[in-house]
């Protein structure tokens, strides 16, 4: 077909105008899917760190948010009728081997982490990836201790944490998201716990 | 410092090419010469650069208040392929020397990933304006580093004595792996 | 050509990722295991047979000087059509794919396809054109992501056959490409024996 301005300008308009629509028709099909997606893998996360038991509250409905160092942490608390049983609390750090990655830490109502799971991260695959893994030596290291009595670095810096082998970086990245997740609920309940 | 973080990160941690596998295209193609990498390195910084500031102001000003980040691919996709026209034509006219020299290049840039992917992920990252221009020259740095030492690396390539079947590309990925093996060097760097 | 050969052709004999060598940031970048590569390769196949049929479809009315931008704005809102479904529908795929899948606007077969093929036959050809291709594509993919992941992490499709960890390189960059590089050998030794 024979290029003129005319037809040139319609065309373009046409073929951006009919992709548009498309694509926004599409996108509000998808909208509902992708905001269940997200939610599913929160509550998925939740369910997975906190403790085993009664939960009477929905954790999402009461989360609080709150910034320490320029990053949101968000802090979801589990109630049942004797006060809190525990605290879910996405965390991230800044510090990975390949940027930021997210965790969501679980408390009791001791304080003693319960579970941590990875939400997101961009780590090598095969080496940082492993803090990932079920039981790996990061999690086992946390796993039922309260971060307070821990000493929160790497046992070759002379800490209470096993590091991965050959991820060093991820280790103390990961020590440092699970150290702001305690902060962050030590802020919230302004030292001690919350138990109304 | 964060700026200095950005900068090394992107030169050689997390190197465009050799760590994230984008551009690879030109890397295989245009890397037969020193002097034409070149050519195709500056040019790259060149859109780049340019090409972050534009997207920022549109992912900020424009998408974002209207609520319609889902047409990102299609908006800075856009957007790059025009900036690449419009760059062609004023140099043409401005600096005809400058032309002359990354001309050729300019029309091959739309089709690199390694802008797109850059735009993309200054946007993910959520970067300050800045952070944006300091974070996509240097990966265009290293895209060029990458490119350069590549280049040198075939240039001998060509005088030496390679097994029949591995001749011509599969000798020079053999090559890049090796590079991208030196470049692991630097991890842990930031 | 026969209908057969348009499907068939890109699947060998001008295999995109083998033969062309286009895509190739894909082809290394998402190929650290096998069920990734096949995931890649399924998004290509969608968006370049879905952009192939469009484009040969509104082929005429389209004048010769604004033909590039008109492809690059079909093949665009085909991926984040997928994009989307994928966020939607399989957001854990999403998140490990990354980047990659806005990236299927500049892989360079899609809109080679689109000006060498589409913007020249009609729809049905074109269609079996995007196909063939995108299963040419596919295959490397799924090949080099076997593999990467069976030398570097002793497994297959998942599934470990040894115990501990194998040959990490595999995983990260530079095996990508050592690994291409010896696939391109045997794919080439292969093929010249076929001829």
């Amino acid at each position: 077909m024979k290029s003129s301005l005319k037809n040139m300008v319609l065309t373009l308009l046409i073929i951006t105008l009919v992709s548009s629509t498309a694509v926004g028709l599409v996108y509000l099909i998808t909208e509902g899917p992708i905001a269940e997606a997200k939610s599913n893998k929160t509550t998925g996360a939740l369910s997975k760190v906190l403790p085993a038991g009664e939960i009477t509250n929905d954790p999402t409905a009461d989360k609080s948010v709150i910034t320490l160092d320029g990053m949101d942490i968000v802090v979801y608390p589990a109630l049942n009728d004797d006060g809190v049983v525990g605290y879910a609390v996405e965390s991230s750090t800044k510090m990975g081997f390949s940027g930021s990655f997210k965790l969501m830490v679980g408390f009791n109502g001791d304080m003693e982490v319960v579970n941590i799971e990875v939400l997101q991260h961009a780590e090598t695959p095969g080496l940082g990836s492993k803090m990932g893994d079920p039981n790996n030596v990061l999690l086992v290291s946390f796993k039922g201790n309260n971060p307070a009595n821990m000493k929160l670095s790497v046992t070759k810096d002379g800490g209470d944490v096993d590091a991965i082998t050959a991820s060093t970086i991820t280790s103390v990245a990961y020590i440092d998201a699970v150290k702001r997740a305690y902060d962050a609920v030590l802020s919230l309940n302004e030292g001690g716990l919350k138990n109304e | 410092m964060e700026y200095f973080a950005i900068i090394i990160g992107a030169i050689f941690v997390n190197n465009i090419v050799l760590a994230q596998f984008l551009g690879i295209c030109p890397f295989l193609g245009v890397s037969n010469k020193v002097e034409t990498s070149l050519g195709m390195g500056a040019a790259v910084t060149f859109v780049m650069a340019i090409a972050s500031v534009v997207v920022y102001l549109i992912q900020y000003h424009i998408l974002v208040p209207l609520e319609i980040q889902y047409m990102q691919t299609i908006v800075f996709i856009l957007v790059i392929a025009s900036l690449v026209q419009m760059v062609e034509i004023m140099l043409k006219k401005l600096s005809p020397a400058l032309y002359q020299a990354l001309g050729i290049f300019l029309p091959l840039i739309t089709t690199n990933c390694a802008v797109l992917g850059v735009a993309i992920i200054l946007v993910q990252k959520e970067y300050s304006l800045l952070e944006s221009v300091v974070f996509s020259v240097s990966s265009a740095i290293g895209f060029s580093l990458a490119l350069v030492l590549f280049a040198g690396l075939r240039e001998r390539l060509d005088f030496e004595d390679v097994p029949k079947s591995m001749k011509g590309v599969p000798i020079a990925l053999v090559t890049a792996g090796i590079l991208a093996m030196a470049f692991m060097g630097f991890s842990g760097l930031v | 050509m026969s209908k057969l050969q348009i499907l068939t052709k890109g699947i060998i004999k001008d295999n995109p990722s083998f033969v062309l060598l286009l895509g190739m940031c894909p082809m290394l970048g998402t190929t650290s295991s096998a069920i990734n590569g096949l995931s890649m390769g399924i998004a290509t196949l969608f968006v370049l047979t879905l952009s192939n049929i469009a484009i040969s479809l509104i082929k005429d009315f389209i004048p010769a000087k604004v033909r590039i931008p008109s492809f690059i704005v079909v093949i665009a809102s085909f991926v984040t059509v997928v994009q989307l479904c994928m966020e939607a529908f399989v957001p854990e795929l999403y998140a490990t794919l990354g980047v990659f899948i806005p990236l299927i606007v500049v892989n360079c077969i899609i809109l080679g396809r689109a000006e060498a093929f589409a913007s020249k036959n009609n729809v049905i050809n074109s269609a079996l054109d995007g196909i063939g291709m995108g299963l040419g594509f596919t295959m490397a993919l799924v090949l080099l992501g076997t593999v990467r992941e069976a030398l570097g992490a002793g497994s297959f499709f998942g599934f470990k056959f040894i115990e501990g960890d194998g040959i990490l390189l595999f995983v990260l960059a530079p095996g990508a490409f050592i690994a291409l590089a010896y696939l391109l050998v045997i794919f080439n030794k292969l093929t010249a024996k076929l001829k």
